[in-house]
């Protein structure tokens, strides 16, 4: 059997493409948009060759350097995997789409460091190592480090200061936990760690308890939960409209950790283990949604509002995870493919809009009127139906998912309110957004650019945004196939016994393996 | 002995650390996190267990177990976060070195600002009260 190369392509290929961006941008700076998008788009093409291959639910296994399970590090395919590399896929193309007219010229290494941040985002989903993760973790901080900061002034300097050291702290505690679960179970594997937190002996419960709950704490930075997520609005705030986009994919990262471990080493059947945090992340989700709707409606720009949507649909992802039941996470990942696209399609609309009202820019007060009007304000009504989970997009649908799978949770009612009132108040604040930008306008416009139309959205700005629209759209036709992958995906995910196994059991394949196929073969 | 002194020269750096991490100069919070990096670095290393003159390498006629050997992996696992933290510590003291010079002031809490397109640059920011 000859290993399945095409598994570790997602992440070796923006590797690469960085990599030669670097060199590319010192001797043909020309040909870094071709080379980038290239890169991308091809990205692109594996990530869905890979989903076509995992919706089958066979578990893929790669042996990074052929090593055989307990010694190496080891990639796994599954449905989780899969959904969150072709999600990840599709956003950044959308986002470097748009960077193309105008943001990637605008500073240095864009493209490379666009590229790096894909690689260390799908080595993050791929992953099955707890110290790798740790890894590709950092490999995709620094990356946005770079792309935070990129063509930024004073300002976000230094909210991009506070984002590292966050991260960095969140990066000192991760290592802790990991080499508690070392000492503790001797492996790292997550396979591995699976079966031995499960047969650990109740001596070591305390240890394996509190290495799990710092595990969960790290992730819980990552999506931004309420008490350690008030980084996230400067943040975004901050970025560049396309990173702020690519970023809507940051907080999702933290989920997806939760939702591995949780179910992986913290399931119902983890021993000492069992279930852990499981409701503290469940009031903190709850409650992490509800500040969000309320911090939308406080926020003075346009770009906030977006950041605490993006804090809020984060909480609820946490909360529906965290709530235990099956049907929950079905809607639950429903819900975090549609809230990453529709985020990431509002930074870019903010983005263009911001630009045609002179020195209003996204600030919520009345400015001059945008140039396109039309267009623009019909798709910010697209994204703001979306985004607030209004039907017939789908949002609501996401949200019917995790309202209706949640009924057994005894906790629930909560979790119905904070959602419920959450989207209320995002309707509230962008219904609001909406009004005061196009329509209390001022006469005329203002500006230089505003006049000469130098702020007019570009060609491969309006495809970029119409993409992220039509993939909206598209989740909302094809819910019926979309539901159904991921009611599948987490059926996997509640048996973990086939991760465990498929990873375990892997073989590498030696040399002499090879020879004797050939000699099979070829007699 | 050994154990308690490794434990609690980890809980020193650790405890100054996060001392210096809640501090409101640049400075200061950089030299944080590399104490704080050290204590990690220190832990995941003492994972193996605390070894004293036992080579990782498995000799024949010795039985292959952590009575006899020290354990290589967190050995490896110290060294990439050492690797790791290195560069992060260069780019906290970049960014701090830049924000100081941006704003003449070693402080960490300002309001933060926000992005704007390049073509946007000269525009002022303004806080968002209604006309």
């Amino acid at each position: 059997m000859t290993p399945d190369h095409l598994i570790v392509a997602p992440i070796l290929l923006p590797l690469v493409a960085g990599a030669l961006l670097l060199v590319v941008e010192r001797f043909r700076p020309r040909w870094q948009a071709p080379v980038g998008a290239g890169a991308t788009v091809a990205l692109a093409a594996i990530a869905l060759a890979l989903a076509a291959r995992a919706a089958g639910g066979e578990i893929g296994v790669y042996l990074v350097g052929n090593w055989p399970p307990p010694f190496g590090i080891a990639l796994a395919l599954d449905r989780l995997a899969a959904l969150m590399v072709v999600l990840t896929a599709g956003v950044a193309l959308a986002a470097l789409l748009y960077a193309l007219d105008r943001w990637a010229v605008s500073g240095p290494h864009f493209h490379a460091f666009f590229q790096f941040q894909l690689a260390g985002l799908n080595g993050a989903f791929l992953t099955a190592d707890l110290f790798n993760l740790f890894v590709f973790f950092e490999v995709l901080l620094i990356a946005s480090y770079a792309l935070l900061l990129h063509a930024a002034d004073g300002r976000a300097l230094r909210a991009g200061f506070h984002y590292v050291v966050v991260n960095l702290a969140g990066s000192s505690l991760f290592l802790i936990a990991a080499g508690l679960m070392y000492g503790v179970c001797g492996t790292l594997s997550m396979a591995d760690l699976a079966v031995r937190i499960a047969a650990a002996p109740t001596a070591d419960a305390g240890l394996l308890r509190a290495a799990g709950l710092m595990l969960l704490v790290v992730f819980a930075v990552k999506a931004a939960l309420l008490p350690l997520g008030f980084w996230l609005p400067d943040t975004y705030g901050a970025a560049p409209a396309p990173v702020a986009a690519l970023f809507a994919l940051m907080t999702k990262v933290g989920v997806y950790a939760i939702v591995r471990t949780t179910t992986l080493l913290f399931g119902p059947d983890a021993g000492p283990a069992a279930t852990l945090g499981g409701t503290e992340l469940f009031v903190l989700g709850v409650a992490t949604t509800a500040l969000g709707g309320l911090g939308a409606l406080a926020a003075p720009r346009l770009k906030g509002v977006v950041a605490f949507l993006v804090v809020a649909s984060a909480g609820t992802l946490v909360a529906a995870v965290a709530s235990g039941a099956p049907q929950a996470l079905a809607g639950a990942l429903y819900y975090l493919v549609h809230s990453t696209l529709a985020a990431a399609f509002l930074f870019l609309l903010v983005d263009a809009i911001a630009r045609q009202r002179g020195s209003a820019g996204d600030g919520l007060r009345s400015g001059s009127p945008v140039v396109q009007p039309i267009a623009l304000g019909l798709a910010f009504l697209v994204a703001a139906i979306a985004i607030a989970g209004l039907p017939p997009l789908s949002g609501f649908i996401g949200k019917l998912g995790i309202l209706g799978g949640t009924v057994d949770v005894p906790l629930a009612p909560w979790l119905w309110s904070a959602l419920l009132a959450s989207g209320l108040l995002a309707t509230i604040a962008l219904a609001r957004a909406g009004s005061r930008i196009f329509w209390r306008t001022h006469r005329q416009a203002e500006g230089p650019g505003v006049a000469t139309g130098a702020v007019r959205v570009g060609a491969r700005e309006a495809l970029a945004i119409g993409v992220l629209g039509g993939a909206l759209v598209t989740l909302t036709v094809l819910a019926g196939p979309a539901q159904r992958y991921t009611v599948a995906t987490a059926a996997q995910l509640a048996e973990p016994r086939g991760y465990v196994e498929s990873l375990r059991g892997a073989l590498p394949v030696t040399r002499r393996a090879a020879a004797a196929t050939a000699g099979a073969v070829e007699p | 002995m050994t154990a308690w002194l490794f434990a609690s020269g980890i809980g020193v750096l650790t405890a100054t650390g996060v001392w210096l991490l809640l501090r409101a100069r640049t400075f200061d919070v950089a030299l944080g996190l590399t104490l704080l990096s050290y204590a990690v670095n220190l832990f995941v290393f003492a994972m193996g267990r605390i070894a004293v003159a036992s080579p990782p390498i498995i000799r024949p006629g010795v039985p292959a177990s952590l009575a006899h050997y020290a354990d290589p992996l967190p050995q490896a696992l110290a060294l990439t976060a050492i690797v790791i933290g290195f560069a992060m510590t260069a780019l906290v003291l970049v960014l701090a070195l830049r924000a100081h010079l941006a704003a003449g002031a070693d402080l960490c809490d300002a309001p933060a600002g926000d992005a704007r397109p390049p073509t946007d640059a000269s525009a002022v920011t303004r806080s968002g009260h209604d006309r």
